[in-house]
C-alpha cells in the first residue's frame, strides 16, 4: 500500500463513499433521516461500529485463519454493534426507541463486512484506523445531508427547532420523500463528478 | 387461535407495512436484483422460505433457551449465527438432495446470510412479543411483501432500461426515485388494518 493515512481518510469521505457512490448500506438511509437528530445519532453509531471493527479485525488479523474468517468477522461487527447499543439503550432512551431497530440491524451492513474483508484484514492497525474514520465519517457526512434536507423542507425546522411555521413539503418526511431525496442527491453528486471530478481523475 | 389475527397479520406485513416501502429493510438486496424479472423471482422465493423458517428456528432458540439463561442482551449476536448456521446448512443439503434446484436458487443464497430483512424479521418479532404462531405468520407476510415489491419493482426496471432517462440519474438515482413513487402508492395501504 502505497496510500497515506490522509489519502485513505478522504478514500472514505468521497471516492468510496458508502450511500452515495456504493449504494450499499442504504436501509438506515432513509429509514432514521427524517430529523437531523436521529440522521446524526446513527451516523455517529455506524462511525464507532466501523472504526473499532477496523481496529479489531487488524489487531488480530495475523491470528485468524483465512478459512473462517467470515464467521469472525461477522463475530467482531456483532459484538461492536451489541457495545453501542447498550451505550445508546442507557444514555439516549428517547432517540433508541425511535430507531433502535435500525440500530440493531447495523450488524448486517454490508460496508462493514467489506472493509473488513477488503481492507482491514490486509492492512497495519492505523491505515485500518484511518480507513475506519473515513468510511465512517463520510456515511455520517450522507446522513446528516439527507435528515437536514428532509427535516427542513419536510418540517419546516432544524434540529426541532422551527425555521418556518409552516409545513412547506410534507411529503419529504414520509417514506416516499426519503426516496426521493436521496435519489436526487445521488443524481446531484454524479453531476458534481461529471462538472468538477475531471481534473480530479487524471492526477 | 383467532384465525383473524393471524390473517390481520399477514396484511399488515405484507401492505401496510411493506418491509420495503415503509420499514426501508432489504434495499440493497432490491436494488441489486430488481433488474432483471427471473432473478427477482427466484430471490423472492429463497428470501421468503428462509424468512419463515429462521422465524421459527429463532423463536424456538429465543423463547426456550436465551430468556431462561437471561441471556437476551446477546440477541444480536446470537441471532445471526443462527441465521448463517441455518443458510450454510440448507446450502450443503440443498446441493446434496436437489442439485437443479440449488443451481437455479443457490447463488441468492449465498447473499441472504447478511441481510438486514432476514434479521429483522426475528428482532421485530421479538420485540413485539409474538408467540410462535404469530412469528410464523410475520414471517410469511413479511416475504410476501418483499416478494411482490420485488417482481413490481423487476418489471417496472426491465421497462425503464429502454426509457430516456438523463444521464446524471441512470441507474440507481433513477430507481430511488421510481421506488419513491411506489411507495406513495404504498401509503395507499395505511389505514387498511389498524393492529
Amino acid at each position: 500500500m502505497t496510500q497515506s493515512n490522509w489519502q485513505i481518510f478522504k478514500n472514505g469521505i468521497f471516492t468510496e463513499n458508502i450511500i452515495f457512490k456504493m449504494a450499499i448500506s442504504l436501509c438506515p438511509s432513509i429509514a432514521v433521516t427524517n430529523n437531523l437528530k436521529n440522521g446524526l445519532l446513527m451516523g455517529i453509531a455506524v462511525w464507532f461500529v466501523h472504526v473499532m471493527v477496523g481496529l479489531t479485525v487488524s489487531v488480530f488479523r495475523k491470528f485468524i485463519h483465512p478459512r473462517i474468517r467470515i464467521p469472525i468477522f461477522m463475530l467482531i461487527i456483532s459484538l461492536w454493534v451489541t457495545v453501542i447499543n447498550l451505550i445508546l439503550a442507557a444514555y439516549a432512551r428517547d432517540v433508541y426507541k425511535e430507531i433502535g431497530l435500525y440500530l440493531q440491524l447495523i450488524v448486517a451492513f454490508a460496508s462493514l463486512l467489506a472493509r473488513a474483508e477488503v481492507f482491514a484484514s490486509k492492512n497495519k492497525v492505523t491505515p485500518s484506523f484511518m480507513d475506519g474514520m473515513g468510511m465512517g465519517i463520510g456515511f455520517t457526512i450522507a446522513l446528516v445531508l439527507i435528515s437536514f434536507f428532509r427535516e427542513l423542507i419536510g418540517q419546516g425546522s432544524v434540529w426541532g427547532w422551527e425555521i418556518v411555521a409552516t409545513k412547506p413539503l410534507l411529503i419529504l418526511i414520509l417514506p416516499a420523500g426519503g426516496f426521493f431525496t436521496v435519489g436526487l442527491l445521488m443524481g446531484l453528486f454524479n453531476w458534481m463528478d461529471v462538472k468538477f471530478g475531471k481534473a480530479g481523475r487524471h492526477h | 387461535m383467532d384465525f383473524g389475527k393471524l390473517f390481520e397479520l399477514v396484511i399488515a406485513a405484507s401492505l401496510v407495512n411493506n418491509f420495503v416501502f415503509t420499514r426501508f429493510l432489504g434495499l440493497c438486496i432490491f436494488f441489486g436484483v430488481s433488474k432483471k424479472m427471473e432473478t427477482a423471482v427466484g430471490m423472492s422465493i429463497t428470501f421468503g422460505s428462509v424468512m419463515v423458517i429462521s422465524a421459527a428456528l429463532i423463536w424456538l432458540v429465543y423463547n426456550m433457551i436465551m430468556v431462561p439463561l437471561e441471556l437476551t442482551f446477546l440477541k444480536i449476536i446470537i441471532f445471526i449465527g443462527i441465521v448463517a448456521a441455518f443458510v450454510q446448512s440448507a446450502d450443503t443439503i440443498m446441493r446434496k438432495v436437489s442439485p437443479g434446484l440449488y443451481y437455479k436458487l443457490g447463488i441468492y443464497l449465498a447473499l441472504i446470510a447478511t441481510n438486514c430483512i432476514i434479521i429483522a424479521v426475528p428482532l421485530i418479532n421479538v420485540g413485539e412479543g409474538y408467540n410462535f404462531i404469530e412469528s410464523i405468520s410475520f414471517g410469511i407476510g413479511s416475504g410476501l411483501g418483499f416478494g411482490l415489491a420485488l417482481i413490481i419493482m423487476a418489471s417496472i426496471r426491465e421497462k425503464l432500461e429502454l426509457a430516456n432517462v438523463p444521464k446524471v440519474f441512470q441507474g440507481t438515482p433513477i430507481s430511488f426515485i421510481t421506488t419513491g413513487l411506489l411507495a406513495l402508492a404504498f401509503t395507499g395501504f395505511s389505514g387498511l388494518i389498524t393492529l
